[in-house]
């Protein structure tokens, strides 16, 4: 693990060991109450789920079409990443929503086309485990592809009828909600950062094992 | 029935069309959805009894995301060792055999 590697998780670390305090002094909102305070952890976690998609997508295009055989390494953290993230995205919502919408799920346009995408990646994963040669090729076109429900997922709670809090609600929030929510994505955004970098350093050096492999078998 | 197989294609269609869409906007569940919240309002307080179905929940979303964060994280570290290990091994059987050895001095 190298020194900047460290660091960041040290800090990342430090920013949710505090995380609680902060949240907790958030004042609660007033047709929700208390449940609200899921978002702080929800909202950024979607943005991960979402980024580490477009992650994916690119680093895949950058091995399908620019030959960049590291770029695999990426795509792959970054599709491990989004299952992740994903999962706290589609877990947190639904106990949000139990509370402020009395239902656990809604086969809306913004829930529904999350799903997806997260049922894709999970489908992107198994096939690079189960695909044998030549997956490789066949999960980048995937992810290519999925990347691009990104930003169908992104506008959904714009163009569409749904019961989803839309993308306008972020900035219009009042300062002591606004302070622990940007301190939450900036603490999953190093989270991320850091996850990402151990998880590609894995794929890198698993590469390295199966190059040597080959050497000896040749 | 005589009469619609009576009625020219595209006027056939363009009823089939009309019906299809009033039955669209007119369904109980497109109209029964509750609107979204436009912005977040801050209060001080909330009603006592209101607070507590939702510590569960707040709760138990916290706990799954610290719970499956550290399990990845543990995860992620055992298999950077693994692997580590296994390209060390591998390295030190590359080199040639009087890289190792002492009797070069």
């Amino acid at each position: 693990m190298t020194r900047s590697t460290l660091y960041l998780l040290a800090l990342a670390a430090g920013m949710f060991a505090a995380a609680p305090w902060i949240i907790n002094a958030a004042p609660n909102e007033a047709t929700m109450g208390l449940v609200y305070k899921i978002y702080f952890f929800h909202m950024p976690s979607a943005w991960m789920f979402l980024i580490s998609a477009l992650v994916a997508g690119v680093a895949s295009a950058r091995f399908l079409f620019f030959k960049k055989a590291t770029a695999d390494g990426w795509a792959v953290a970054a599709a491990e990443l989004t299952v992740l993230f994903g999962s706290f995205t589609l877990v947190t919502g639904p106990l949000w929503a139990r509370r402020a919408w009395g239902v656990w799920w809604q086969w809306d346009a913004r829930l529904t086309s999350s799903l997806v995408l997260f049922l894709m990646f999970i489908a992107y994963l198994l096939l690079r485990r189960f695909g044998g040669p030549g997956s490789d090729k066949l999960g980048a076109g995937m992810a290519i592809f999925s990347m691009f429900n990104v930003i169908f997922v992104w506008v959904s709670v714009n163009y569409w009828r749904t019961i989803h809090p839309p993308t306008s609600v972020v900035p219009t929030l009042p300062v002591e909600m606004g302070i622990p929510l940007w301190y939450c994505v900036t603490a999953f955004t190093l989270l991320y950062i850091v996850l990402l970098r151990l998880r590609a350093r894995l794929e890198h050096q698993r590469a390295r094992v199966d190059e040597l492999y080959l050497a000896e078998e040749s | 029935m005589r009469r619609l197989r009576a009625m020219p294609g595209r006027l056939k269609a363009a009823s089939t069309g009309a019906m299809l869409v009033l039955l669209l906007f007119t369904s109980p569940s497109a109209n029964a959805q509750p609107q979204p919240p436009k912005d977040f309002v801050a209060v001080d307080e909330t009603a006592p009894g209101e607070q507590i179905p939702a510590i569960p929940l707040v709760a138990t979303a916290y706990g799954f995301i610290w719970v499956v964060l550290l399990g990845y994280v543990w995860t992620l570290g055992r298999r950077l060792r693994k692997v580590e290990g296994e390209l060390a091994e591998l390295e030190s059987r590359r080199k040639p055999p009087f890289a190792n050895a002492t009797g070069g001095k």
